[in-house]
Parts: structure tokens; sequence; C-alpha cells
């Protein structure tokens, strides 16, 4: 395999998160084990990091870029969030949206990230409202486009109507690859059984999922055949994971700077169970994609019940098997 | 995603005012710190009794707060796997022994059009 030297590899510290919750993993330790897997690009959700978020003190970027140059990584992207439900009574107003981008963007140069993950929820209109101090600042915001969301969906088509018609470098997208599901992750139907799921409605639902069936009524099918909340709930999630033609890329490229490499089980044969990261990374490669993949671990949640949650382990085989879709040498 | 982390194994203990009731560590079900105007409830059930919003308190890193004042903290955040001190008031002492800690959180999250939070219940035992 050639022309796939553009691509780099990082990990977001989302990947960290149960040990990171448990304190048994530190910051540092997540930047310390990026290094080890070689996942060299930096991706971090300041509110989850950085204790007294939104003041990042001058001690912490002082220690942040210290780690960067001791362990050979590098700040690559902040994932910002957009609480519209601040107040109890009413909405953010689009000036106070605005205004909690901007805060962020100066997150993110303080860290040195120069990418910015857009959370989902984010207005078109705030993105090009927020595009012109991004562009000051040299920073992009990209939009991530998440399950169930797709690039012909209504809400991804407004964005790239802004995108497309402003033409502000400042913006972009950055796609998610939980919205490459091809098969339902076996860690999220093992867990509904574990919690009492009916046998008989999980097989309905997994097989309506992996032949890729109509899951719109999966809920009220399950609610027919008696189901409970642990069923409908994972009917719910049924209906929040997709499979889309990951070469729908293709047609916005230009747009791509990064990507959330999302997964919940990395099979010890370094694939990953539901998502099949053989059609995709080709699809990058073809895309003349350069920026990075972004580790996001996600099966942390689905087996902390039951069994021990390694994330390291999990991010460092997803690597290895990034490596063999990218042609690096071993 | 994190609810069956909430309740604290570590921290039980009575109250240090002298007051009947107690305090019980919880963390927040979440994958992110939040501020604490979105922290809607922490609701406790003690040995299957309901302990009413009014007769619990909230401290995070030091700060305490009560729960009808958390709607306008905008400055200060519950974080990410942060141990907070749910203190609460009961009528009687409280006796050593077993007790049965139910905590539900409530939380405000933008991008849910559902409430987000959790739930988890667990036996802690308070030292004589």
């Amino acid at each position: 395999m050639t022309a796939a030297r553009g691509i780099k590899r990082g990990v977001s510290f989302y990947s960290f998160q149960e040990e990171y919750f448990l304190r048994a993993m530190t910051v540092e330790d997540c930047v310390a084990a990026a290094a080890r897997i070689g996942a060299l690009g930096i991706e971090i959700i300041p509110e989850q990091s950085i204790p007294g978020f939104p003041v990042i003190t001058d001690e912490f970027v002082e220690q942040w870029f210290g780690w960067m140059d001791r362990y050979g990584t590098t700040p690559v992207a902040t994932d910002l969030f957009l609480d519209t439900k601040r107040y109890p009574a009413r909405w953010l107003t689009h000036d106070e949206q605005v205004e909690s981008v901007h805060r962020d963007i100066d997150v993110a140069v303080k860290l040195g990230a120069r990418i910015i993950r857009m959370i989902i929820n984010t207005p078109p209109e705030v993105m090009e409202s927020a595009a012109p101090y991004a562009e000051e600042k040299v920073v992009r915001l990209l939009l991530e486009v998440h399950a169930p969301f797709h690039y012909t969906h209504p809400w991804i088509v407004q964005h790239l109507e802004v995108m497309y018609r402003t033409g502000s470098p400042a913006l972009g997208l950055m796609p998610d690859m939980g919205t490459y599901v091809e098969r339902f992750p076996r860690v999220v139907s093992e867990r509904a059984l574990r919690d009492g799921a009916k046998p008989e409605l999980v097989d309905l639902i997994v097989k309506t999922y992996d032949d890729h069936g109509d899951t719109h009524a999966l809920m009220d099918i399950v609610n027919y055949r008696g189901g409970g909340p642990v069923d409908v709930g994972l009917a719910r999630q049924a209906t929040h994971y997709i499979w889309t033609d990951p070469r729908a890329m293709l047609d916005h490229m230009n747009l791509i700077g990064h990507i959330q490499a999302k997964f919940y089980e990395m099979l010890p044969d370094e694939t990953e169970y539901s998502i099949p990261y053989d059609e995709i990374v080709p699809v990058l490669i073809e895309g003349g994609y350069d920026g990075y993949l972004s580790s996001e671990y996600e099966g942390n949640r689905h087996i902390q019940d039951a069994y021990p949650v390694d994330s390291v382990e999990q991010v460092a085989r997803q690597h290895a098997m990034f490596k063999r879709l990218l042609g690096e040498q071993a | 995603m994190f609810d069956r982390y909430i309740v604290c194994e570590e921290g039980f203990r009575i109250r240090a005012d002298g007051r009947p009731g107690g305090v019980v560590e919880v963390r927040m079900p979440y994958y992110r710190g939040l501020g604490l105007s979105m922290v809607e409830a922490v609701d406790l059930v003690l040995d299957g009794t309901p302990v009413p919003a009014e007769r619990t308190d909230f401290t995070v890193h030091g700060n305490t707060y009560r729960f009808d004042e958390l709607p306008q903290i905008l400055d200060d955040r519950w974080e990410m796997g942060e141990r907070a001190q749910l203190g609460f008031l009961t009528d009687e002492l409280l006796g050593p022994g077993e007790h049965d800690i139910a905590v539900s959180v409530r939380l405000r999250i933008s991008y849910m059009p559902v409430p987000g939070g959790g739930r988890d219940r667990k036996r802690l035992t308070l030292n004589a």
C-alpha cells in the first residue's frame, strides 16, 4: 500500500475516560500512554481533563507543553461543548453561543491546538458568526458528523450550506467513525443481556440492525413483544447507530480536517468488531486525507459492570490496525 | 455511563456539625465536568425513605451549596470523577452499621433531548 504517508495517528483522551474518572490515570499518564502507543497527536476535552475550566492557568499550560516536549507528542485538537441550556429557564442567545465558542477558541490556542471539535448541536448560524474569530486565531472549527447524522441529513446540509457559501477556511467537518457501524456492537447487546434483556428481543434487534433493516419502529415492536426498559433501551440504541457508505466522505474531503476514530471493541486480531476500518481507511487514502486518525474508545461503559477495562490496550490494538492499513513499517 | 460509580464506597460518615444526619460522597455519571447550574438534582433515598432536597446540601472542592441555589451557580463546576459531598439531615441520629443508599443524579445536557444523569444504589457501612 502506498500514498498513505499524509495520514497521522493520534488519540483523544476521551478514550481513557474510565481510568481518568477513577483516578487510575492522570492527564500526564494519558500523554505518556499516547506516546507509548505511537499516537502522537493529542486530542483533549478541556472540560474533562482540566479542573477549573474555563480558567486555564499558566501553570497548567507550562505543564502541558512540558509533557508534549518530554513525551514527543503534539497538541492537535480540543473538543468543545455548547451549553445552550446553561440557564434553567431560557436558551442561550445567539450572541452568548458565539461568545462561548470564542472562549473555547482561546482555550484551544492556549493549549496549542489548531483544530476544535464543534459539537453536533452547534447551530449553523453560530458556526458562521464564530468563523471570523477562528480565522483570526488560525484555528479550524470542525463540525462533528456524528451518528445518527450523515452528509445528506438536513442538519448537516444546513451546515454544508454555510461552509460552501462562506468558503471560510476556518470551517469544516470532523467525521466520527461511529457513522460506519456495520455490525451491532456485541459489547452493547451482551451488556443488555446481563442487565436482564430478553434474549429473543436482543436477537431481533441485533439481526434487524445487522441486516441493515428498518430500525425506525424497533422500539415499538420491542414494546409489542413485551420488552421492558432494557429491551427498549437497546432498541433505541439500534436507531442511533448507523451504517452508511464511507465513500460519501469523498464528496467533502476538502472540508474534512480531523477524524474521530470511534470504536467499541478491538479484538485480539487487531480488527474492530463493528466498524470496518479496512473499508474506511482506503477511502481516506484515496481522498488524499492528511489529518489525524484520532482514537475514540467508547467500549468502557458497556463492559465495566463485568470486565476489567483496559483502555490503553484497546487503543494500542487500534493503532496496530492503523499501522497495517496505512502501510507503516511494523 | 458511570452509574455504578456514583455512590462512593468510602467516605460515608456522620455530619461534622453534630446535627443528626450524614455525608455520602458522590460522583457525576458523565464524561466531563459540568457547570453547577446544569446539575438539576442529586436525590437521596436513605434506607428506603426519600430525603427532601431541602434537607440536603452539596459540596464541591470545599464550596457548599443548597440545591435551590444551584440553578444560579454559573462559576463553579462538578468536575469529572470528582467526589462531591452530599450532606443530609435526618430526624434521628444516624446509627452505626449498614445503610441502604440510593442516589439519582439528573443533569441538563444541552445536546440531549432527554434528561441526562443516572442512578446507583449501594449498602454502605457507618462505623461506630
